[in-house]
Order: structure tokens, then C-alpha cells, then sequence
């Protein structure tokens, strides 16, 4: 299948490539999918006092689009609020990469590492605050 | 030499037409079109003379005792639909029974499905780890039931060679059909329907350099005779088996490449073996986690088939969207559902979405092979940097332990 140039673009120019300590307070992780299914994403941010992120990684094993899709995510997500970050859509996504309906799920993915990091940031903080 | 982008590592989808196979098929589509079926002029008998001598060319690769042995058709998979529901329907009242493996193509296996549902009892033979069947499975498969035993020469996907000549032995024994979709081995690896006691043989022109839309079926004339119930009703082309207006200028060219192979076909695939050896020697020195898909011992000169751990398919394929190669991975298939073929052998899903699948052919110089093995040491070093599983395997987790979140 052909790709659009978006997806191409951000997969042989991945923004955010890398890894945050996890173990850091301030950085949530979120790692889905799953190696038998021929996707896993792991997203991390590193959130300010603010409630910021200041920072944002992402790991990727599937395909050009997964890569594309989680590029366009951590790059969507910096200095946005953890409220606002949590309301990107996988339509958006989709809608930004033009991806086709076989390659919802990546957009899916993405959403998801998302939402598994900032959760993952909150319990985090909860711990702390008990 | 400047190699010209993308490398072509894709022979086992397609190959070009031979420019000798080409030059001989010119001259049907213009001067000498005429309809092998007209017996009444110059025309026809020229159209028809032609189409005998390609019969007798792809007969004498085949190894068969007569060039009356050859039906054309439009392909193999048209063939294999003849050879396998052709001899269902015929032998109907002898036995309902017919054995296959898990391994075949889809039009071997998508057939058979179809005989399933009009009563036909189908046995699928497993394959050991290295992508080969037992011949001693197929004896034991074998009931009086059984009509046809079709196993593939070689297999698309991971080029391994099954043992024929073992298995022929056993069916003519035990007085059974044996049917061998031949596309990817015929003239590329030792095949010989007379010392294989191949019955019927399914071979297709465009993956030997001939052109595509064009095959043949080989059909037994003698001991055993084998019968067919034709699958297309029209004129009686081809003794009955085959209605339609022959395609000459391709048949003509399907001739031309056997004969090519005839004479080359040895020097040439221990050319090709020797640069595939090369590409897999380059790829397995420089980078660790590599696993070779199928028997090393048995496979076709032009294959390999890699899986390239903690690296995903087609990602990969995107990355070295320079060279044309395909993949087992899900994400290259409508289906999401990874190669069927790898699952066969046992490969893990996750092993399995890693496959690339590098075919090398004809044309394929060492400047290419290089080339491609330089891109794919990069670019996967480059993409198991970008990959969370790469980092977790070096920091030693194991990751059968992760409770993974599939969707
Ligand atoms: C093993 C095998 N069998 C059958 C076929 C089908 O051949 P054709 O394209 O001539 O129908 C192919 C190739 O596509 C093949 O690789
Ligand atoms: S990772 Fe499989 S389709 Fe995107």
C-alpha cells in the first residue's frame, strides 16, 4: 500500500525518539499493544508543576504508520496540559496522517499510550499525596 | 556499475520477461496471428506449429514422456483448480479423501477448502520446524478413500524444496494420484515428473521469465493414465481439458524461457545461490537476533527469509523502500493476520511479524546484493534504536513476562 507523505515523513524523520526515567515522579509511561500483535508503543511524558508537559518520548516496534502515528502524538502533546493532551482523539490522528482504514488501530495505539501515560503520571501523584 | 533504484529482491512474486523470450514472442502478436484453433489456412497451421514446439520445450524441462502431456492454461492457478477438482469430480465414486499440507498456496489450499464443502474429506499435513513435510506422514495419511496426494516442489515463502521424490515413490505404491504445484522450483531445482512419479504438475511462465497469464497443467498419459473432468466448457481446446482461443505469443514465450532454463538453468542458480549466500552472510555478521525462516539445506537458491527480531516488517519494508521485498508481517496483509506459512513452522507471532522476505533472480548483480545489505544492517539498527522491545531485551527483561495489553 502506498503511504502518504506525512507518514513518511515522520517515520524516516521520528520526532522524539527516546527514553525518560521512569522511575522520575514527574514522568508517566505508557506502554500497549502488544509483540504478537506486531505493534508495541511505549510514550512517556515528563510533566511540570504546572500540569505542563515539558516533555515528551516515544518508542516504537510496528509499522511505518504505528512509527508516524506516535511521532505525531508525543509532537502534539508537548506544552499542552495533561487535560488537554488527554483529549487528542485517534480521529485526529487519522484525519493528520490521512491514514487508511487498515491503519486505524495504529492511530488507536497511539490514542491509547496517550491516555496509559497520563494515567500512569496520576497514580504517581496519588501515591505521593496519600 | 550505478545500480538503479529499487533493487528488485522480489522473484518469487514476479520476474521480467526474458529480453530473448521477448523477441520471440513479437512476431505472434503482428505477422503471425492467427488462431492455433484454424485448421483451415496458413494462418492457423503457422499459430499451431508454433504452440507444438513450445509443448515440446516445456515438456522435455518437465521431464515428461510426451509433449501431448501439456495443457495450457491461464496460469498455475488455474492449473492447480484443473488438477485438484478436475480429478475430484472424475474419480468422485473411487474415494472422497485428498491430502495436502498447511504449507501450500492459497490456490492449492483455497481449492481444496471449496471441495471440502461439496463432501470431500481433506487431510492438511503439518510441517516439521524447518518448513518440510515427512513422507512418512503422507503414507500414514493415505486411507482407501484417497484420490490425490498435492504437495508444492518449493514454497513461495520460504523456498523450502519438499522431498517429491520420496513422496512419489510412496503414492504410486499405494496407487495414488500425486498433483505438485511446481511454480517456484520448475526449472530452478531438480524436478523430474518421470523419476519424481509426479502425476500431474502445475508451472506458471512468468516466474521463470516468461510472461505472466500464461501456464500449464501436466497431465499423465501412461501409467497411469490420468483423467480430468474439464473446469471450462467451451471448443474442446486442448484434448477437452481446456476451452478457449490459445494465447500464442505468450505460449510462445513460455516455451523460450524453458528452453533457456534448459540450458542455463544449473550455471544459473548456483550464481544465485552464491549471491545469496553473500546478501545472507553480510546481513547475519553485522547484525545479532537474526533468524533464517525454513530448512537451510533445502531451499530454492533465490530465498531467504529473514526475521529480524524486535524490528517489525513492514516497517522495515518502509525503511528500505529502495529495494523491493515483501513481508510476513500483518500489517502488509488486509487480514492483520501474520503469515500463515511462518505459523506453520512454529514461528512466534512476534518472530513472524518480523519476516522479510528476500528473493533473488536472473538479473540480481553483486552491486545489488551489497547495496541491500548495507541498507537493511542500517536500517535495522536504526529502527531497533526506535524500538521498546530492543531496549528491554538488552536491559534483560524477558519479554515473555511483560503482561502485554493486546488489543
Ligand atoms: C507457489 C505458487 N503457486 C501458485 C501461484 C499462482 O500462479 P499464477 O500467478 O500463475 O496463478 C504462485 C504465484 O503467485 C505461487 O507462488
Ligand atoms: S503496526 Fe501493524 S498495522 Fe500498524
Amino acid at each position: 500500500m502506498a503511504y502518504s507523505e506525512k507518514v513518511i515523513e515522520h517515520a524516516e524523520n521520528p520526532r522524539n525518539v527516546g527514553t525518560l526515567d521512569k522511575n522520575d515522579p514527574n514522568v508517566g509511561t505508557g506502554l500497549v499493544g502488544a509483540p504478537a500483535c506486531g505493534d508495541v508503543m511505549r510514550l512517556q511524558i515528563k510533566v511540570g508543576e504546572d500540569g505542563v508537559i515539558e516533555d515528551a518520548k516515544f518508542k516504537t516496534f510496528g509499522c511505518g504508520s504505528a512509527i508516524a502515528s506516535s511521532s505525531l502524538a508525543t509532537e502534539w502533546i508537548k506544552g499542552k496540559t495533561i487535560d488537554e493532551a488527554e483529549a487528542i482523539k485517534n480521529v485526529d490522528i487519522v484525519n493528520e496522517l490521512n491514514l487508511p482504514p487498515v491503519k486505524i488501530h495504529c492511530s488507536v495505539l497511539a490514542e491509547d499510550a496517550i491516555k496509559s501515560a497520563i494515567a500512569d503520571y496520576r497514580k504517581k501523584k496519588e501515591q505521593k499525596n496519600l | 556499475m550505478a545500480i538503479r533504484l529499487p533493487v528488485f529482491m522480489d522473484y518469487h512474486s514476479t520476474t521480467p520477461v526474458d529480453p530473448r523470450v521477448l523477441e520471440e514472442m513479437l512476431p505472434y502478436f503482428t505477422e503471425k496471428f492467427g488462431n492455433a484453433a484454424s485448421r483451415s489456412h496458413a494462418f492457423g497451421w503457422t499459430a499451431e506449429e508454433a504452440v507444438e514446439y513450445a509443448r515440446e520445450r516445456i515438456a522435455k524441462l518437465l521431464g515428461a514422456q510426451s509433449e501431448k502431456e501439456i495443457v495450457f492454461t491461464s496460469g498455475s492457478t488455474e492449473s492447480t483448480n484443473l488438477a485438484i477438482k478436475g480429478v475430484a469430480e472424475f474419480y468422485r465414486d473411487k474415494g472422497n479423501h485428498i491430502i495436502t499440507t498447511v504449507l501450500e498456496h492459497k490456490s492449492v489450499l483455497d481449492t481444496c477448502k471449496r471441495l471440502e464443502k461439496d463432501g470431500f474429506s481433506i487431510t492438511y499435513l503439518p510441517v516439521s520446524k524447518e518448513g518440510l513435510v515427512d513422507p512418512d506422514d503422507v503414507r500414514k495419511a493415505i486411507t482407501n478413500q484417497t484420490l490425490l496426494v498435492s504437495i508444492m516442489l518449493a514454497n513461495n515463502e520460504i523456498g523450502t524444496v519438499q522431498p517429491l521424490e520420496a513422496i512419489g515413490k510412496i503414492t504410486r505404491e499405494r496407487g495414488v494420484l500425486l498433483h505438485t504445484d511446481a511454480v517456484q522450483g520448475f526449472g530452478k531445482v531438480d524436478f523430474d515428473v518421470q523419476r519424481m512419479n509426479v502425476d500431474l504438475a502445475s508451472i506458471t511462465a512468468h516466474k521463470l521469465y516468461g510472461p505472466k497469464g500464461v501456464g500449464a497443467l501436466y497431465v499423465r498419459r501412461n501409467k497411469p493414465r490420468v483423467r480430468l473432468v474439464a473446469q471450462i466448457d467451451g471448443g474442446g481446446h486442448e484434448r477437452g481439458n481446456r476451452s478457449g482461443t490459445l494465447n500464442v505469443p505468450a505460449i510462445v514465450g513460455f516455451g523460450k524461457a524453458c528452453d533457456i532454463m534448459a540450458t542455463e538453468g544449473k550455471a544459473e542458480s548456483s550464481k544465485i545461490l552464491t549471491l545469496r549466500e553473500r546478501l545472507r552472510l553480510k546481513i547475519t555478521s553485522q547484525l545479532n537476533e537474526v533468524y533464517l525462516n525454513g530448512s537451510f539445506e533445502h531451499r530454492l537458491p533465490g530465498n531467504l527469509n529473514l526475521s529480524f527480531n524486535f524490528v517489525e516488517g513492514e516497517g522495515l519494508m518502509m525503511a528500505i523502500k529502495d529495494v523491493a521485498v515483501s513481508s510476513g508481517s500483518a500489517c502488509t496483509s488486509a487480514s492483520l493476520e501474520p503469515s500463515y506459512v511462518l505459523r506453520a513452522l512454529g514461528v512466534g507471532d512476534e518472530l513472524a511479524h518480523s519476516s522479510i522476505r528476500f528473493g533473488l533472480g536472473r538479473f540480481t548483480t553483486e552491486e545489488e546484493v551489497d547495496f541491500v545489505a548495507n541498507l537493511v544492517v542500517n536500517k535495522v539498527d536504526k529502527l531497533r534504536e526506535m524500538s521498546p522491545l530492543w531496549e528491554m531485551h538488552r536491559e534483560g527483561i524477558d519479554l515473555k513476562s511483560v503482561a502485554w495489553v493486546a488489543h
